[in-house]
């Protein structure tokens, strides 16, 4: 039994975790990102903060794909954005390829953007619907200045192939496209500067069922292809199963478990975990007679102002005095089993 | 690579659609299928051919209401006929039944011979009075009221586009930078906004007017020079609508600004620009690549339909004699003019001509607003 992790003790548990001799591609320490609420009239102070992301530990192997699940508004997409340096972090530190990012700035930052890119939930939102299909796909080229107009559109022809589009379509525009297909575009601007690593923020989950099957195993051809990296973002366990390595699973900015994908799905530890789990459909229909959903009372608290202690308290089923007192940190119960729970031993 | 969904291969015509699909392309076609639009288009295009060609109009018998004559004629009959001669329709007496006697006449070959106090009623023409002037008519200075309406057509026009651009150009700039730079900075420039739709518009601009002609005055009486006398001097040249055009810029940029802050805002947060700034993409890149196509559209819109409020606060103010200066030919002036001399019932169509064209012209740029509006977003339609 290992030692509830504390908010100094982060360092070095996460950093002695790899029981493997697998590569670290991205390690997040201790990653807070902190929204400030302003108010006033004239001179704006600050009078809260929303803590969409508190305190998150985690590293992703190369080569793998490390899913990133939970409920709407629980700091998913800010944990993606901040690794990505579209946000600052406000606190933490994160390291790719061993090389501290958070501090990057200028050059040196455009240089690291080159390895780390992102596809996104929305396929209307993510296509400026004023560009051809040809700029779009170009524009990270362009950006880097890389390759002449000619080798630019070699390029743009050899991505949309890659993604399964004909290269035809890049004189179109995004509005002639149907959800996946544009999905698909944005796949290929991210790929287009051969990037290590893809944070893919809920990249299916605004398409038709028949269709998400299709991108997901493009985005899986495309990793053994291409050798990537992949952080997936889903609201669900549903779909991460099958495509993910490993799965963190978050709660109102914390991490409360990660597990390898087939032992977070047979030996969920945490009481929240279980609850995602037992929303999802089984296709065993015996197995499925038999799946009893665990309905967690109440909604989820402010993460302006998430309770003391554990912040699940108010809606843990099993929650003792002890979780309403001191906060859980993540503690290795397997190896590779990581779980933020006073009551699991 | 396999080849999957939406990939099929698409026919020769499907091809040929798609060159020409481009969302500016797709708002022509949606533009152009609405019949109102198309004729206010038309309209609009007729009156800025008219107004830019105005000279034309007047030299072809027409007396140049700017006080130039006929060029054939080197007549002015403003200048060269004795005043008295003139006999102030707007003093003269009114007839038995009330009427105010009014202007009209021809030119000669020779001159202007003959001056007619007439009710207006149209001249017979004559086969040896070869030219019509004053075909509707004169003002108390003898000013062809035809001739007026046309150059009236130039001040109108004038403020309309000038209006229109100084409002778009400095709103969009401020409004794109606060909303771009937001925090502090948008906080600051929106408090200012928001200060200043505070005033009431026209009550602003008519002070405003009210100051610039007092300068306009004191400078004159002292005779000074300067930058200041300069730009009082440029504003004469303009016929009073260097002022105007200020004075209404000076407010309406507001709406526009806080409109194009509000979309940069909406714009600002869509993932297509965090796509461009995962990959680096640098502030001007994101301002002019991604922002700016997008709300461009919209915000011009805003401004075709502000329009016809820059033509009617003109028309407004050269009414009260705040607007162009006093022998500038403009419709609100030509309107105020019947106010002065009387005439509202004897010679209806002195009252008519230049309100017709009035309305016409912000009818015009109302139905074209609204059918860019429905080209440019088709879901705003009829709101
Ligand atoms: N740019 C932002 N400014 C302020 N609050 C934000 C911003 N982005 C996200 N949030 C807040 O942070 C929390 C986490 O949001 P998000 O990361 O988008 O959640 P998820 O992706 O898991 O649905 C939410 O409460 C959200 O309202
Ligand atoms: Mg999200």
């Amino acid at each position: 039994m290992n030692q509830p992790m504390s908010d100094t003790q982060a360092d070095q548990v996460t950093g002695t975790t790899p029981a493997t001799d697998r590569k670290i591609l991205v390690e997040v320490k201790g990653l807070k990102k902190y929204f400030p609420i302003k108010s006033g009239i004239l001179f704006q102070r600050e009078v809260a903060a929303v803590k969409a992301v508190d305190n998150v530990s985690f590293h992703i192997y190369e080569g793998e794909t490390l899913g990133l699940v939970g409920e709407s508004g629980c700091g998913k997409s800010t944990t993606g954005r901040t690794i990505l340096q579209l946000y600052e972090a406000t606190a933490g530190s994160i390291k790719f390829q061993g090389q501290e990012i958070t501090n990057l700035k200028g050059a040196q930052l455009r240089k690291m953007r080159r390895e780390m890119q992102m596809i996104f939930q929305d396929p209307y939102a993510s296509l400026n619907p004023r560009m051809s299909v040809g700029r779009i796909v170009a524009e990270p080229l362009v950006v880097h200045n890389i390759g002449t107009k000619q080798e630019r559109e070699d390029r743009v022809a050899e991505l949309l192939e890659l993604v399964g589009l004909n290269p035809y379509f890049v004189r179109r525009y995004p509005h002639e496209f149907s959800g996946g297909q544009r999905q698909r575009i944005g796949l290929a601007r991210a790929l287009a500067l051969n990037p290590e690593f893809i944070v893919a923020d809920e990249p299916i989950s605004a398409l038709d069922v028949s269709i998400q099957a299709q991108v997901v195993n493009l985005m899986q051809k495309l990793q053994e292809t291409l050798g990537l990296t992949y952080l997936f973002i889903a609201h669900d366990l549903s779909m991460v199963r099958h495509l993910c390595d490993r799965v963190a699973v978050m709660y109102l900015g914390k991490i409360v478990e990660i597990a390898e994908s087939e032992e977070l799905y047979t030996n969920p530890l945490h009481p929240y975990t279980q609850a995602l789990l037992s929303a999802v459909p089984v296709p065993d229909p015996v197995v499925e007679e038999k799946r009893q959903r665990i309905i967690l009372k109440g909604d989820v608290p402010s993460p302006i102002n998430p309770p003391t202690g554990c912040n699940f308290n108010t809606r843990c089923p099993v929650s003792v005095d002890m979780c309403y007192q001191e906060d859980p940190g993540l503690i290795e119960v397997q190896p590779e089993h990581w779980v933020a729970c006073h009551r699991v031993d | 690579m396999a080849v999957a969904e939406g990939a099929e291969p698409i026919s020769l015509q499907e091809q040929e659609e798609s060159q020409r699909s481009n969302p500016w392309f797709d708002a022509w076609r949606l533009f152009r299928r609405n019949k109102a639009s198309m004729v206010a288009l038309g309209v609009i295009l007729l009156i800025v051919f008219i107004a830019v060609t105005a000279k034309l109009w007047t030299n072809i018998g027409l007396i140049d209401a700017r006080g130039g004559a006929v060029a054939r004629h080197t007549v002015n009959p403003l200048n060269v006929a004795p005043q008295d001669s003139y006999p102030d329709p707007g003093l003269a007496a009114r007839d038995d039944q009330g009427r105010n006697p009014y202007w009209c006449g021809w030119l000669t070959d020779e001159a202007l011979v003959s001056v007619q106090d007439k009710y207006c009623s149209l001249p017979e023409p004559d086969a040896e009075k070869k030219q019509w002037v004053w075909l509707l008519g004169a003002d108390s200075n003898g000013k062809d009221w035809l001739t007026q309406t046309i150059y009236g057509a130039q001040v109108s026009l004038a403020v309309g586009v000038v209006g229109a651009t100084m409002s778009l150009v400095v709103g969009l700039i401020y409004g794109m930078i606060s909303g771009f730079y937001g925090g502090r900075i948008d906080n600051a420039m929106m408090r200012f906004v928001d200060f200043m739709y505070g005033f009431p518009t026209l009550v602003f601009i008519i002070l405003m007017q009210v100051y610039f002609t007092e300068v306009a005055r004191e400078y004159q009486d002292q005779g000074r020079g300067g930058i200041v006398g300069f730009i009082l001097d440029l504003n004469k040249d303009m016929g009073g609508l260097l002022f105007l055009f200020i004075a209404l810029g000076v407010l309406n940029w507001i709406g526009m600004a806080r409109h194009a802050r509000g979309l940069v805002l909406s714009y600002r947060s869509k993932e297509f620009v965090e796509a461009a700034r995962a990959v680096g993409a640098s502030n001007r890149r994101i301002i002019f690549i991604h922002l700016l196509p997008n709300i461009i559209g919209p915000l011009i819109v805003l401004e075709t339909l502000a329009i016809p409020g820059y033509i009617f606060t003109e028309a407004f103010l050269s009414f009260i004699g705040l607007g162009v200066q006093p022998g500038t030919p403009s419709w609100g002036a030509m309107i105020s003019e019947v106010r002065q001399r009387g005439g509202f019932f004897s010679n209806r169509h002195i009252l008519l001509v230049p309100s017709i064209a009035l309305v016409i012209t912000t009818l015009s740029f109302n139905f074209l607003g609204d059918g860019l509006r429905d080209a440019f977003d088709p879901r705003m339609r009829g709101t």
